[in-house]
């Protein structure tokens, strides 16, 4: 597998503010990479420098194998779709996708056929002589996407290009990005905030938290296997539960009033002391499929949230909140008595301390 | 009331169906009416001076003496116009208004284009392309808008004659040029900080430069704004009289310039007539500029304000 883009040691500061620190990535060629995180985690700043909109204060930026980090954004071999869709308002569709061909001074007849091969990809092909303003959200985003594609580029850059899209929508396009990318094969770096188009998209996701990657790995890892707790939490909805307790060899004891035996847990890295065991809502069974897990507790109900697939209930365990996640048959209301339970060996525990899985 | 009404929850009586219902109707009212009354009083209060003018520049001397300030003329007569215009004298010269009215033509018509492109790039550069410093050069530009004007002219008049510009064409051009900077960078500064970032971002990705981005996507842009910058500097520099007394020159002396000549010669005696006739010719531009653009200038001071 060869190597699209790499970023070797990359860092940035505006001032005396760091927003980038000693970052380091490699994109195999073809990727979908997703950079994932809170906003002001410098997941779009290192967009921008892969772009090359913004000047880095160290590091290397390669793409193709090619230094780019000194060069014009237009010699990096990159197309780039931006959240506010950024189309030029006075142009037709077709000069929107043309004009950067235009600016590189390209015969007209090559210009023709990129364009109309892109907007045959998009389907955009009606819109090509509308302006922006007569178009929905969705078919602007789409021309932004096409004005990427004519240029055939060697690397997609995506900045939360679905965020001012309604719910809708969003997975329409959603979709749609993930068959361009299946079509095209290119290498694609997404900028998103959104773990459902995080997990649906990526072959690998970068979870980022203040400049630093937290943790870079498969969708499936990433939920599994999180490498702390910032990221146990960021990922998933309703978010994983953690019970903070004492690790003593292998058993959590929580507040002196359950000791929660994690009998099967694969500690890589066992440390005594104060920890949290992680452990997701769905991954907690409730009535008689409970008895058959290594852990077994009775608790209260609290709270009740049907979501139509599936409910999400709220309880407490040894004073800690807890909610799980149980099919939409199993009847559950408030003040219920339930019989809950899990296998460890499905959870995450960390060191409490250093945030870092054990 | 039934069970079944109390266990609903609703009420199902006569005020279900006799209620208000639909628009609120709309009622005339005394403040209502004392509102509108203000307003008619303060309208024809600040229209009373145009109409002393008007009506004084179509009397003739006698019907003027007899002092009826806002009748309507008896004798109704052009001729004061077409003195104001033609004949009129501004101390030894008597061409009346007309070579002042040419002389404004040519400073306005150089001086508006030649501020609007300089402060169009400006404010394109100061909202784009930040460099180091930049946004202490815009600070020290807007710090301008605050210097009385009085101040820099003596400096303005020794700078202009040593470059040999003093009392030209080209010296009131820029002069006005430069005084109009500020204001109109800031307008434009501030019209592109409003333009979303990405599509500056997207004209680079896209290869243009910092020309082809301004020719290109900026400029088409910005129609709304410079209707605005023309009307601000076209009034601005036609009404302007300090510095076409001072900068332009014996050659140049602009419309205002000279219609102050014609109202303040003293030979003989004074004629109102023609003084009123001058001063409606003279405010006649900004007055047409309004009103064929009063629709461009809100609609471009509200796209600015609110999108682009």
């Amino acid at each position: 597998m060869t190597t699209s883009v790499s970023i070797k040691d990359l860092s940035l500061s505006f001032g005396n503010v760091k927003v980038l620190e000693s970052l380091d990535l490699e994109v195999a060629q073809g990727e979908f990479i997703v950079l994932l995180g809170p906003s002001g985690c410098g997941k779009s700043t290192l967009l921008n420098c892969i772009a090359g909109l913004l000047d880095v204060s160290d590091g290397q930026i390669f793409i193709s194998g090619k230094n780019v980090t000194w060069d014009e954004p237009k010699d990096r071999g990159i197309g780039m779709v931006f959240q506010s869709y950024a189309l030029y308002p006075q142009m037709t569709v077709e000069k929107n996708l043309s004009f950067g061909l235009r600016v590189a001074r390209m015969p007209k007849a090559e210009v023709d056929a990129r364009v109309k091969r892109a907007s045959e990809i998009l389907q955009i092909e009606p819109l090509l002589q509308r302006k922006p303003v007569e178009l929905s959200g969705g078919q602007r985003q789409r021309v932004a996407i096409g004005r990427a594609l004519v240029r055939d580029v060697d690397v997609f850059l995506f900045d939360e290009p679905l965020s001012n899209l309604d719910a809708k929508l969003r997975n329409d396009l959603r979709i749609e990005i993930k068959r361009l990318h299946a079509r095209l094969k290119n290498t694609m770096i997404y900028v998103t905030h959104d773990q459902i188009e995080a997990m649906t998209l990526a072959d690998r996701i970068a979870i980022m938290k203040n400049g630093v990657i937290q943790q870079l790995a498969d969708p499936h890892t990433i939920y599994n296997k999180p490498v702390n707790l910032f990221v146990a939490g960021f990922i998933g909805s309703p978010s994983m539960n953690f019970i903070k307790g004492d690790l003593s060899g292998t058993t959590l004891s929580v507040d002196g009033q359950a000791n929660i035996p994690l009998g099967n847990y694969q500690f890589a890295n066992q440390t005594n002391g104060a920890s949290v065991l992680g452990i997701r809502p769905e991954h907690i069974v409730v009535g008689e499929d409970a008895r058959k897990m290594p852990v077994q507790m009775e608790s209260e109900i609290e709270i009740v949230e049907p979501m139509g697939a599936d409910t999400v209930a709220w309880t407490k365990i040894a004073g800690q909140s807890l909610t799980f996640r149980a099919a939409a048959e199993v009847h559950l209301e408030p003040g219920q008595k339930v019989l809950i339970g899990f296998d460890p060996g499905r959870g995450s525990v960390f060191n409490a301390a250093s945030g870092n899985r054990i | 009331m039934t069970t079944e009404a109390i266990s609903s929850g609703f009420s199902t009586g006569p005020t279900a169906t006799t209620g208000p219902r639909g628009p609120k109707p709309k009622t005339v009212t005394i403040g209502r009416i004392g509102v509108y009354a203000f307003l008619i009083l303060s309208a024809v209060f600040f229209l009373l001076p145009l109409w002393v003018m008007i009506v004084t520049s179509l009397k003739t001397m006698p019907e003027i003496r007899e002092g009826h300030l806002f009748n309507w003329p008896a004798l109704l007569t052009f001729d004061p116009w077409l003195k104001a215009w033609d004949t009129a004298c501004t101390g030894r010269d008597c061409n009346g208004l007309k070579p002042g009215f040419w002389n404004s033509v040519k400073i306005t018509a150089l001086s508006v284009p030649v501020s609007i492109v300089i402060a169009m790039i400006n404010g394109y550069a100061l909202s784009f392309w930040k460099y180091k410093g930049s946004e202490l050069l815009f600070g020290i530009l807007i710090f301008g808008a605050f210097v009385p004007f009085q101040v820099v002219i003596y400096p303005l008049i020794i700078g202009l004659s040593k470059i040999g510009l003093f009392a030209t064409l080209p010296g009131i051009v820029v002069v006005h040029t430069i005084f109009g900077m500020p204001i109109l960078t800031l307008l434009y500064r501030n019209f592109f900080a409003s333009l979303p970032i990405e599509l500056f971002k997207a004209g680079r990705v896209d290869g243009a430069g910092f020309w082809g981005i301004f020719f290109r996507i900026m400029l088409p842009m910005s129609v709304p704004i410079t209707i605005v910058a023309i009307i601000l500097q076209v009034t601005g520099i036609w009404n302007d009289f300090l510095f076409g007394t001072v900068f332009a020159g014996r050659e140049n002396m602009p419309m205002t310039v000279q219609l102050n000549n014609i109202v303040t010669t003293t030979t003989g005696i004074r004629e109102y007539n023609v003084n009123m006739a001058a001063t409606i010719l003279t405010a006649a531009v900004p007055l047409v500029v309004y009103f064929i653009s009063g629709k461009w200038f809100v609609r471009g001071i509200a796209a600015g304000a609110v999108k682009g």
